[in-house]
Order: structure tokens, then sequence, then C-alpha cells
């Protein structure tokens, strides 16, 4: 036990004596949630928009004066022809689009139903969702108002269109994306750069030929990295707090638990990764290259899952940070408790198991 | 004086391939057994075996009386190692490499204490104690490297190419404290391929494609070729060798 201790401790001292490699696992967190943090907050009050009214009633007028009195919107100017409206987007002038369908408040009133059409810029996703959806909100609003007056279930339908992006995600899944990003890279990458590194300066045959247990020389190399990541998943969680306002709001313990399994399996992974390589930048490489794409691709977060061709879809099974990213996704944003994320929490564990027994098995064949 | 390392037809085969065919030798409590033969000719595997790093294909051996399937575990407190890359950590300061070298031997904290003393003060380090490693003379890095090798007190000491990269004089100074180990009674097996070196040893064995071509004192070994120096009779062993080196 004390022969751990002292491991670890050595462990430490060389985490903390890389100042690169501090820079990099505190720093990566942070300038995610920054970045995400700034794209989202920014840019969408005051956004500009234009509206097209071939109706030019007193419906549409009373409309249009709403929009105008939100602060989200600026309205540049209207537009009479579609083609003025395509040059505007592509020149990212505007954000938004609002067109009124001629004889708009006369199908209001003759089929109690009417419709607007609203275009989007969805080449920035997180912008389009946010503006698209505040200018719902005001129709809706309209909407109901027009219907206490009249007393008559008056419909405005709200045709919803996201230009350059018809598949794109909304703004919160960025932050449990995020976490398992960055989780996932720094633990594999830590884990098998730090191993790799013992077997390029020598030093691990010198630990194999010392009484030191291989169990313990996993143990020892795998402590400070969970430590670590655990203090990288509550920066996390705080900066998105501050910066995103987004808080848990389900329980902390759930999601730190749920984190800890996660970390742990790519810890594994990282293991796994640390036999196959026999260079530091080999083991880079395999974790950046192995790990990235795969987590980026088949997560969910950048690219919905299940628009994806079935055999992707099968694959993306055996992607841990899928369903790490559903649980937090359930336990931070939508609050829901153990009962609703069990199935997933089963999964990573078992991942987590299977993953780690390899790996130990496979670290103690290469001694012979 | 007792072998404290006794082979008999250890061999290890990977395949087809006998990378160490049938050695037996023995080795003596306190000599410096020196192993040589060209690259690729099998002495790393040799060692690798005796250090329980690979597992031999067939044939017995002991080392300190424990026989190196079954005892493995008491072999290993038995034994100091210093690798042919580098045993040391250099991103860690001098100390803190003989702590955590002496730590993972189980050495108490007040024996580690008096043990890194003492070794810094042969090695007039003490000034240097607070430096990283990769900040020293790779000479010196490579005398803290052996210190800490034999810092828990082992039996006997494998040194795998030691000298690799150093100039004569660190190298004397090297040989220096090799003799030093085994006047204090640490049995010391080295390989080397810098035939002065073989001068210094008490008795050398060389490995020619896998097996022991020659074993005896570098004197003996000199008059039994007609060579005036270790190096002819070397080349008068190697220069047959089927096996090219890698």
């Amino acid at each position: 036990m004390k022969q751990l201790i002292v491991f670890i401790k050595k462990e430490f001292l060389q985490v903390f004596r890389d100042k690169s490699t501090l820079l990099l696992l505190f720093g990566l967190p942070i300038a995610q949630i920054v970045l995400f943090g700034f794209a989202l907050s920014n840019e969408i009050k005051d956004s500009k928009i234009v509206v097209a009214d071939y109706a030019k009633d007193a419906v549409t007028a009373q409309i249009i004066n709403k929009i105008a009195s939100s602060k989200y919107f600026d309205i540049e100017r209207t537009l009479q022809s579609a083609d003025q409206l395509q040059t505007a987007f592509k020149k990212g002038a505007i954000k938004l689009a609002v067109i009124f369908p001629v004889n708009f408040a006369h199908d209001l009133e003759h089929t109690n139903k009417a419709s607007i059409q609203i275009i989007a810029d969805a080449s920035d996703p997180n912008t389009a969702t946010a503006v698209t959806a505040y200018m719902t909100q005001i129709i809706n609003d309209y909407n109901m108002q027009l219907g206490r007056g009249a007393g008559l279930p008056l419909q405005i339908v709200p045709e919803v269109q996201m230009l350059y992006n018809p598949g794109l995600q909304g703004a919160p899944n960025f932050v449990p994306g995020v976490m398992a990003l960055v989780l996932m890279l720094v633990c594999t990458m830590m884990t098998s750069v730090a191993i790799v590194k013992e077997k390029e300066l020598g030093t691990m045959e010198v630990l194999l030929v010392s009484p030191f247990k291989p169990l313990y020389i996993i143990i020892a190399k795998l402590t400070p990295n969970l430590i670590i990541s655990i203090l990288n998943l509550f920066i996390i969680l705080i900066l998105s707090s501050i910066f995103l306002d987004l808080q848990v709001r389900g329980s902390i313990l759930l999601l730190t638990i749920a984190s800890t399994i996660f970390i742990l399996t790519s810890l594994s992974i990282g293991l796994l990764l640390s036999i196959g390589a026999n260079t530091q930048q080999g083991a880079m490489t395999n974790s950046l290259m192995g790990m990235m794409l795969p987590t980026l691709l088949l997560t969910g977060f950048m690219f919905p899952i299940e628009n994806m061709p079935l055999a992707l879809q099968w694959l993306s099974n055996i992607v841990p940070s899928r369903w790490y990213f559903i649980i937090v996704k359930k336990v931070m944003l939508k609050g829901l408790g153990f009962t609703s994320v069990w199935k997933e929490v089963l999964i990573l564990a078992s991942m987590c198991i299977f993953l780690f027994t390899i790996s130990l098995r496979k670290f103690k064949i290469r001694l012979q | 004086m007792k072998p404290v390392i006794t082979t008999e037809r250890l061999t290890k085969r990977f395949g087809d391939f006998v990378a160490a065919s049938e050695l037996t030798f023995e080795v003596d409590q306190g000599e410096i057994f020196g192993f040589l033969g060209a690259n690729g000719a099998g002495k790393t595997t040799a060692m690798r075996m005796l250090c329980g790093l690979l597992a031999p294909s067939s044939g017995k051996a002991t080392i300190a009386g424990f026989d190196i399937y079954e005892q493995t575990k008491e072999i290993k407190t038995k034994i100091g190692y210093m690798s042919q890359k580098f045993s040391l950590y250099d991103d860690i300061t001098v100390s803190e490499n003989i702590r955590f070298y002496a730590g993972i031997y189980g050495m108490s904290t007040k024996q580690i204490k008096a043990k890194t003393h003492e070794l810094l003060e042969e090695l007039q380090l003490e000034s240097e104690a607070k430096t990283l490693v990769r900040e020293l003379p790779l000479g010196w890095k490579q005398k803290l490297a052996f210190s800490v090798s034999i810092a828990h007190g082992p039996d006997i000491v494998f040194l795998d190419e030691p000298t690799g990269g150093v100039d004569p004089v660190t190298r004397r100074q090297f040989w220096d404290l090799i003799y030093s180990a085994a006047d204090k009674g640490v049995t010391v097996f080295v390989t080397t391929h810098y035939m002065d070196e073989a001068e210094y040893c008490n008795r050398v064995s060389i490995m020619v494609d896998g097996v022991i071509a020659a074993l005896d004192s570098p004197n003996n070994l000199k008059q039994q070729f007609a060579a005036t120096n270790m190096e002819d009779v070397f080349y008068e062993l190697a220069r047959n060798a089927k096996r090219k080196g890698d």
C-alpha cells in the first residue's frame, strides 16, 4: 500500500511539473465552454431580419409591429421579391425572414387559418434555433390575443424552414456534448501517453523487474487522471452555469457518479490504446484519431443518430460517450432521476468493467 | 564462493527462431560477469529471462537460490536492474527519483531518507538534489541510474549495456562504481559492446548466434585464442556468425 502511495505521488509530481499538459488539461474545457458560451449568448438580441409582406393588411401590420417592438429583432427593411431575399441570406446580412402570403387577413377571417413562412439562416444552428423560437413565440402571443378577442379558434400557423442545416440541434445539447468529448479525450490521451512514456524511457522494464505489482502500476497511473477528470467535470459545470446560465436540474450526485463511470471507461480505453503504441506520439495519434472522430460523429450531439444509416446507428451503440451523452442530457437538462437513466448507467458500467478487464489482462500478457 | 546465478540448458524460442539456446553457466557471488555478443546474438534475451521479463521456453535457472519459474516474487526483491535506455524519470528531480525507486521496493521512510543522503554524497550530487534529471549530463545520469538500481540492497544487479554513448573517462568512472558495488558483495551481470569493458570483468561469456561460444576469464580467453586483446578474441568468435545484427 505504501508503495502505491509513493507511485501515485510521483505521478502527480510529473503531471504538475509539466506546464503544457496542465494547460491542455484545464485549458481545453474552459476554452470550449467559453467559446460555446459566447457563440450562444451574443448576437441573439437585435438580430437583423427582413419582413416580406405580400398581404399588407391590418393583421400583418399588427404582427410586424409586435415583431419590431421585440428586443430580439431589428427589421432591416422590407423586401418584395424572393431574389432579394436569397441575396440577403447569402451575404449573411440577415438571420431570418418572415413572409406573409397574399390574402393573409382574408384567409384568417374566412378559414380561421393562415400561414406565415419563417426562413432562418441555419448555417449557425444555435442562433437559428434561438431566433426562430423567439419568432414563433411572438406569433403565438399574437394568436392568443386574437383568440381571446374574437372568441373564435383563429389560427396562424408559423411554418418554420431551416436553411442550410435542416437537421439542426438545440443549443443546450452542446454542454453535455462538450462534457463527453472533453472527458473522453483527456482521459484516453492522458492515460495512454502516461504509460507509453514509461515504455519509451525504459522505466517500465525497471518497474516490471521490481516487486511492484502490475495492477498497482495501472492503479497508480489511473488515480491522478481520475481526480483531474472529476475536477474538470466540475469546472465545466461551474462555467456552464456562469456563462451559459445552464444549471444542473437533476441530482449532482447522480451526475457525478455517472461521470465517474464514464471517466473510468475512458481511462480503460486509454490503457488499451497504450498497449498498442510504442511512442508517445503514437499514443497521442491513436487516441486522437481513434477516439475523437467516433466521439464527435457517433455521440449524437453534432449529428442526430436517428438520421444516420442503420449501420452507423448500430455502431454508435458501442461508443461509450453516446450513452453518457444521454445520461447527462436527462439528468442535467431535464432533471430526471436514476429511474429514468438506470439503463444507460448499466450499459456504461458494463462497458467499463469489460474494457478494464481486457486492458488488465492485455497489460499482464505484455509482461511475459 | 557459492553461485548466485545458475542456469541449465536455458532456452528461449520465438516461434521457429531460437533466440537463446541451451545456456548453461554459473555466476558466483560478488563476481563481475560480462555478457558479450554482437547485436542479435541473444544476450538481451538471456538477461531478460534471468530478470523475469521473459518466460524461458525450456531449461532451468535459479537466481539467489530461487527458481525462476516458481519463485519470481522472491527473486524480484533480490535483484536490481538498469535498462539499456534509461531507468530514471527525467521530469522529476534527482532526489525524487531516488525516493521513488527506494519507495517502490518497500523501504521505510527513514531508510529512504538515509539512503538518499548516502547516495547523493557518494556521487557528489548534493548540490544537484533538486535538479531535474533531464538537466544532468549523460554520464551523471548513468551513474545515478546505477546507484539507484542497487539502492535497495540487491544480491545481484543486471546491467543492460549501461555505458552506451558515454565517453571513455565517464565509462571508467562508471566502472569504479561497479567495482565498489562488487566489493560489497553485489554480483554484477553486465552486457556490453565495448571490448575494453570486457577486460574489466572477472569472467566473460561471449554469445554467438544464440549459444555461448566461450566462457572464461579475459586472460584465459586471450591465451586460448592467442590474442593480445579481447577485441581479437571477440572477432575470432563472431566473424563466423550467421545472424546479422538488427
